[in-house]
């Protein structure tokens, strides 16, 4: 009988389970195995070169587009970034409010992350019961951008506009009687803080529900426990961050320990996995959205105390109220110029990180004085934990390669750029 | 800057000397500047020692400054041909040269160190050869096995020693190096498909280029150095 050579397998690039557009080239053998390598790329636009093209601002749309589950913090490092380069203060309800939709995305990010998780390796339910929590938060994005996924919120200086005191209602429609409507716009009678509070009271029922179905489910474990184990040793090694690094029991987060914006005056924990595998990093990703929900709560309840200015009062990078421009001329000539030429950025270098869903998300902008960058450099967490595949898959079964994916959390707009 | 990285800016002088050559910061950062032949010795030592202990390292960056501090807007004949041509592009400059300027290409390393929380980066010019070349630090680092091969895949910048030098983001068998500055903004080809020879086809790019915002450097003299109020920073 013949022995059972090694083959090559193609998953991928058009693959449910791939997260987007991931070509994994495997050597198999049976069904271990032995090598993984993925080939991306197919979604790079070139972000950082469309970048050097730009002024300053108009790139934070871009930012957006790279991890396109967790918008906002991803324009935060940018923002960030840039600030540091111009030395500008940004106003303390500004920093709240940062942080504030930092975290609703963490949750955004992570709800996600668990309902696809879930759905590659067979939790079905999972996906239904995220993305029913999405939505509403995907509402709060709506209410304050305009926009329900690509904000382009956060401005060098600040944020582009303070909270709004309504939040947009479901309209009577044939499909609803009033009854449902009712039931349905219950919470968005008040403010968006008002919305965002109902949320939170409401949130912690729901992460519950979802550990209800998946922390002690036979078939998750199975699933995950033993799977893509990673030591302390090599996840620093191999560059991992965020979740990924905590996971593997190294305490370490950028919240804390190099703290940005006001999350020095927050309250909350990090959690910190034991085992490095797949399990561990599950567990870190929930409770890490029950942390969140306890900064939003802390920062909902500072910024209903706190009316002020929400972005830089410096006319030569943010642009003048329209209510000024009507009958100033130097308002109406700060706000041609930066809408036209833009601002230009003393000449230097910054690294700006910020703790992103996913890890370390930085954003290294070396500027020569011009009003574009000379060149942005984007630090995506994801790039690291997609290189270390081959080694977190290595001698598991197929199967597992699935797991494995889902949870580095890989998105392909940021992978790629 | 604090006082921890003033501290640790005393290390590092101390050890390497005039190895490692301060490059003076405007928002609080240590950059360094180094001999690429310097490179695996110093960066081994910044890992290793537990002085600076610098175990992860975060990223890996490509930078070409073959128009560095160059602008791109003429005001006198741009009235009446309007922006687009007002531009005063970069002319071409082909990668055929035998050597570069020996400050066109760098590589920026940002090191992290868990265990004392400090940043910094190192920047590397790879000298005149063409195609540049520096030592890998894949080493050193596992993690930068991918960040070297995106640098090679966008500057053409070679590592050596490096296990797997392979294009990553660009496409199988893409030409040229796109985040080079003298590489167009909109590419050399533009593919389509052609339903004669049934196959996608390669063909040079038929729009032109324009600029919507030119470049400008302005003298600002809110941010020199020596005309700042004492006490802002």
């Amino acid at each position: 009988m013949a022995e059972i050579q090694s083959y090559t397998m193609n998953f991928g690039p058009q693959h449910p389970a791939a997260h987007g557009v991931l070509r994994l080239v495997l050597e198999i053998e049976g069904e271990t195995i032995q090598k993984a390598d993925p080939h991306v790329g197919l979604l790079h636009r070139a972000t950082e070169k469309l970048a050097e093209s730009k002024p300053f601002n108009q790139s934070i749309g871009y930012m957006d587009r790279l991890d396109y589950v967790s918008m906002m913090c991803n324009e935060h490092a940018y923002v960030m970034a840039i600030e540091k380069l111009l030395g500008v203060q940004v106003p303390e309800r500004a920093q709240y409010i940062r942080v504030m939709f930092d975290e609703i995305t963490r949750i955004l990010n992570h709800l996600m992350w668990l309902g696809a998780h879930g759905l590659d390796i067979g939790a079905m339910t999972m996906f239904l019961y995220c993305f029913r929590e999405r939505e509403d938060l995907m509402d709060t994005y709506e209410a304050v951008s305009g926009t329900r996924m690509h904000a382009t919120y956060y401005r060098p200086g600040g944020v582009y506009r303070d909270l709004p005191d309504f939040m947009p209602k479901y309209q009577e429609s044939k499909f609803r009687n009033q009854k449902e409507l009712d039931r349905m716009n219950a919470n968005r009678e008040g403010s968006l803080l008002d919305f965002v509070d109902s949320f939170c009271d409401r949130f912690p029922g729901c992460v519950d529900e979802y550990e209800t179905l998946l922390t002690d489910n036979r078939i998750w474990k199975q699933r995950t426990v033993n799977i893509g184990v990673v030591s302390p040793d090599r996840a620093m090694q191999l560059g991992f961050s965020g979740p990924m690094l905590r996971g593997s029991g190294v305490e370490w987060d950028l919240r804390k320990k190099q703290p940005y914006d006001v999350y020095d005056r927050l309250d909350f924990d990090i959690p910190v996995g034991v085992n490095g595998d797949c399990y561990d990093r599950y567990l870190v990703r929930v409770e890490e959205m029950r942390q969140s929900n306890r900064i939003i709560k802390q920062c909902v309840a500072w910024l209903r105390d706190n009316p002020g200015p929400v972005i830089a009062d410096d006319h030569k990078i943010t642009p003048p109220k329209r209510i000024e421009m009507k009958d100033d001329m130097e308002s109406l000539i700060h706000h041609f110029k930066l809408f036209t030429e833009g601002y230009c950025v003393p000449e230097g270098e910054a690294y700006a990180a910020v703790e992103h869903p996913k890890g370390e998300f930085g954003i290294y902008i070396v500027s020569d004085g011009a009003n574009k960058p000379y060149r942005v450099k984007i630090r995506a967490p994801g790039f690291a934990h997609l290189s270390a595949m081959s080694e977190m898959v290595e001698g598991h079964m197929l199967a597992d390669v699935v797991a494995v994916i889902g949870t580095q959390d890989i998105v392909f707009g940021e992978v790629d750029r | 800057m604090s006082e921890r990285y003033e501290k640790l800016a005393a290390r590092i002088y101390e050890r390497f000397g005039e190895q490692m050559r301060r490059i003076p910061s405007t928002c609080g950062e240590l950059t360094y500047e180094l001999d690429k032949d310097d490179l695996t010795e110093i960066a081994t030592a910044l890992r290793n020692e537990g002085d600076f202990g610098f175990e992860m390292l975060m990223d890996v960056c490509g930078v070409d400054y073959l128009s560095y501090g160059s602008d791109e807007w003429t005001t006198n004949e741009a009235t009446d041909s309007g922006y687009s041509r007002g531009v005063d592009r970069q002319p071409v400059i082909l990668d055929e040269a035998d050597e570069f300027d020996a400050r066109r290409f760098a590589v920026v390393y940002h090191l992290l160190s868990l265990q004392h929380n400090m940043r910094m980066r190192l920047r590397v010019f790879t000298g005149t050869s063409n195609p540049p070349i520096i030592h890998s630090v894949v080493d050193i680092w596992n993690g930068a096995n991918w960040f070297e091969r995106e640098v090679f895949d966008l500057y053409g910048i070679l590592f050596d020693g490096h296990p797997d030098l392979r294009r990553i983001l660009t496409d199988y068998g893409f030409i040229g190096h796109p985040f080079r500055k003298d590489f167009p903004l909109m590419g050399n080809v533009e593919v389509s498909y052609d339903a004669d020879e049934g196959r996608v086809v390669y063909k040079p790019v038929s729009i032109e280029p324009r600029t919507l915002v030119p470049r400008v450097i302005r003298d600002d003299n809110r941010y020199a150095a020596d005309l700042k109020d004492a006490n802002d920073g």
